[in-house]
């Protein structure tokens, strides 16, 4: 190593230090940004691509058909977090302030990374949708202004869960004495559900079982013999990327009945149960009301975008359940800027004005039709109490090669939940000194 | 020419023992802190500062602390993220158990506690060597894992494990904008990094060099083993423990044990060994190789104005890093502390080498 290998070597240091602190390029005026942050990459990216696909390609979609929100068009750009915290709130730094108003709305796909941006999103005015997914008690907007859990949270899912089961016993009494357990990433994601279980549990007088499983999920082999040795009635499955896959070949392995297993929405796709096959036949798993399917909106899609070949992925990819999850996020973004243009003015919205948006969003049949996903998702409200909107879900069963859809939809027990969702709140912002909002004297939708 | 000690005379001990004998180097370590501390903060952006730099300042001081561990003492640790980890947990309790508790001192009380752990740790270093020992730290790495993932005392019966930091502030100031939180950062790394330097150029630091290199003749002449060992853990840990819990509160904010998992530990141990075992500026440099490299390697496509989708770029990603980790080590295995060791001493004589 000589000396002007060592210059050359610091030459390029300092342009590395240059290149990366470059300010991003600045977009036209006419321009809403979405940061789209994913997982392509690692132990979660067979399940994050599909959600990725659908999210980029109903933006494109909207681009193409309507030329964008009122005039506006829609830019975006991806971010590969690969499921990790640190990589996420890189991402998120790195993409908050493209655009001519900044990041729209963040959306990571991630309950790690939704916990670290919740302290984050308010400080930059950057709403935070997580739909199905993120902190449960972020549905009560008074204390969290920010966080969107739309469609649904870990609480309403393990409720909606545990009324399928009660449903199936012939009441709530019959479940005295019996034991159900949870199966679940050992992350926030997979803890989420157990503060709702262990309420559960003490009102119907279960034993409630925890099996954490490591990251990312493919040694389960303790966790199943606990299974073997405890035979819950139930099994409760929170898992997520490869752990599903995994979760059920030990579950077939332990022959422990498929038709007792319960999985939540994100354990209830296509790569969860395609290497499994025939031999998972009988597993039941949530969905967030839609499962698999063709609509009018993935029509557009297919027309608009994949047969200019501008698709982001495969064409025969379009409709599974994890890519419509995808586009149903992007389209509740793309409702909130929607919403807000129609009160601040057909230009581009900043995060303070989408937040509005979000919070005065009112899916209504009617808003559902034109959107082209009627007979998918059911109406939604939000309001400054409820940031949630609708807590549906239905549940399915793999019959060995496809999803069948039960026709019974379920809501979430409010009774239960509210207090649960109040109490955890409170606690928050006792603890983040967060002053209350009086939602009574906020701006409210004029419908 | 330039860089040359000629007619620098060292007329007392003081002046003979200082960290930098040359004068150059005086005026290059100040103008580099003036920089750091003025012109960076000054000039650059929220996301270089915020997301690029904290990071990057922090994990500098933790590999610093396994630097002391493993490059001045040579007990290979695989526990390094547990210690980080026991380090944000202390820093969790002390803020909310105990209200009005001033960060600076929950930062040292929460390194304080990581030195105890560490030295209870660093117990099987005085009876098992090399690569068995770092079996046995892993075991720390397991340990930290399970314990702050399952006792619920730990993380205030957090309902899904996740805790929050509390709000942050020194001395009536709130570290909340990325200018302060880099400017917190780089002052503890500073008199953290100070004080390393100082400790090695000591009787402590010739301890542990003396053990590092052969434990046996150490002992012969007189140095503890024991002692030697265990003082490097205890070091080694307090300061992990602090960069733990900076990692925490000034960068993550909100987090979960996975972020302390044994890929942190595995990355800091890259660190030190890309940067340069037994060096503080190896340490910084290894910090920024695996901290910057891969960001920038992301970003790289983006820049050059190329259209790749996003799978492609992180698998180029880690392609790329994976090469160069060869290439440096290949080149140079003493790693980049070493390179610029190389180019200060090919200074020296520049322009006429003998």
């Amino acid at each position: 190593m000589n000396l002007r290998n060592a210059l050359l070597g610091m030459t390029v240091a300092v342009m590395l230090v240059g290149a990366l602190a470059a300010p991003a390029v600045q977009a036209a005026d006419k321009e809403q940004f979405f940061p789209v942050l994913v997982y392509r990459t690692g132990p979660y990216g067979p399940n994050g691509v599909p959600w990725a696909n659908g999210y980029v390609d109903y933006l494109k979609m909207i681009n193409a058909r309507d030329g964008g929100v009122g005039g506006v068009k829609l830019t975006w750009e991806e971010c590969e977090t690969a499921y990790a915290t640190d990589r996420g709130v890189e991402c998120y730094e790195r993409l908050k302030g493209k655009g001519p108003t900044g990041a729209t709305v963040v959306q990571p796909l991630s309950t790690g990374v939704t916990f670290a941006l919740t302290e984050k999103a308010p400080k930059d005015k950057i709403p935070l949708i997580t739909a199905g997914y993120g902190r449960s008690e972020s549905a009560d907007g008074a204390v969290f202004k920010w966080n969107f859990p739309m469609l649904g949270t870990y609480w309403t899912a393990a409720d909606i869960i545990m009324q399928t089961i009660i449903k199936r016993e012939g009441g709530a009494d019959k479940l005295k004495g019996k034991t159900i357990a949870l199966v679940y990433h050992d992350s926030p994601y997979g803890k989420e559900p157990i503060a709702m279980l262990e309420m559960r549990a003490k009102l119907h007088g279960f034993k409630f079982v925890k099996l954490p499983v490591t990251h990312p999920g493919v040694e389960q082999k303790a966790t199943w013999l606990q299974v073997r040795r405890e035979r819950p009635d139930y099994v409760l499955l929170w898992g997520w990327g490869v752990m599903n896959a995994t979760a059920l070949k030990e579950a077939v392995a332990t022959a422990y009945p498929l038709d007792r297993m319960y999985g939540v929405w994100w354990s209830g796709a296509e790569p969860d149960v395609k290497d499994v096959g025939t031999a998972a036949k009988g597993y039941n798993a949530l969905a967030m009301q839609y499962g698999a399917g063709i609509g009018k909106v993935q029509q557009d899609i297919l027309k608009y975008v994949y047969d200019r070949n501008q698709g982001t992925g495969a064409r025969e990819l379009v409709g599974q359940v994890l890519y419509n999850r995808g586009l149903y996020s992007a389209m509740l973004a793309v409702e909130g800027v929607r919403r807000a243009q129609e009160q601040y003015g057909k230009k581009p919205m900043t995060g303070e004005q989408v937040r509005w948006g979000l919070e005065n969003l009112n899916l209504n049949d009617a808003a559902l039709k034109r959107l082209g996903i009627e007979g998918q998702l059911r109406p939604l409200r939000t309001t400054c109490e409820d940031h949630m909107g609708s807590s549906w879900a239905r549940l399915q069963t793999w019959d060995g090669s496809k999803w069948v859809m039960q026709d019974i939809w379920y809501e979430a027990d409010m009774q239960i939940i509210k207090p649960m969702v109040r109490d955890a709140a409170t606690k928050y912002a006792k603890e983040h000194n967060i002053p209350a909002r009086d939602c009574a004297k906020e701006m409210t939708s004029g419908s | 020419m330039f860089y040359r000690e000629n007619g620098q005379f060292k007329t007392s001990y003081a002046s003979d023992a200082q960290i930098f004998p040359i004068r150059q180097d005086r005026w290059f370590m100040l103008a580099l802190l003036l920089v750091a501390f003025v012109g960076v903060p000054l000039a650059g952006s929220d996301y270089l500062l915020r997301a690029l730099l904290v990071p990057f300042l922090i994990l500098a001081l933790a590999a610093l602390g396994l630097n002391v561990l493993v490059g001045w003492c040579g007990q290979i640790s695989l526990g390094t993220g547990a210690f980080m980890a026991v380090g944000a947990y202390a820093a969790f309790n002390l803020m909310t158990r105990l209200p009005g508790m001033p960060l600076l001192l929950a930062l040292l009380l929460a390194g304080l506690v990581a030195a105890v752990v560490g030295l209870v740790f660093g117990l099987p270093s005085l009876r098992i060597r090399g690569l068995y020992l770092a079996v046995a730290t892993l075991a720390a790495q397991f340990f930290a894992d399970w314990v702050f993932a399952h006792v619920p005392w730990l993380t205030h019966d957090a309902a899904s494990g996740s805790v929050t930091a509390p709000r942050l502030q020194v001395l009536g100031l709130a570290i909340d904008s990325p200018v302060r939180k880099y400017l917190f950062c780089l002052a503890i790394l500073c008199v953290i990094a100070l004080l390393v330097k100082n400790l090695v150029r000591g009787r402590k630091g010739r301890e542990w060099m003396a053990t590092r290199d052969m434990d046996v003749a150490a002992s012969v002449i007189g140095i503890s083993p024991v002692r030697a060992k265990l003082s490097a853990f205890a070091v080694s840990s307090f300061i992990t423990g602090i960069a733990g819990a900076l990692w925490a509160f000034v960068h993550l904010g909100s987090w979960e044990p996975a972020a302390f998992n044994i890929d942190l530990s595995l990355k800091l141990l890259f660190m030190i060994i890309i940067g340069g075992l037994g060096t503080v500026m190896g340490s910084l440099f290894g910090a920024a190789f695996i901290v910057l490299l891969p960001i920038f390697l992301n970003r790289l496509p983006g820049l050059l104005g190329l259209q790749v989708s996003t799978s492609l770029v992180s698998h180029l990603e880690f392609m790329t890093f994976g090469v160069l980790i060869v290439l440096f080590l290949i080149a140079e295995p003493h790693g980049m502390a070493r390179l610029w060791m190389t180019a200060k001493n090919k200074l020296r004589l520049w322009p006429f080498p003998h």
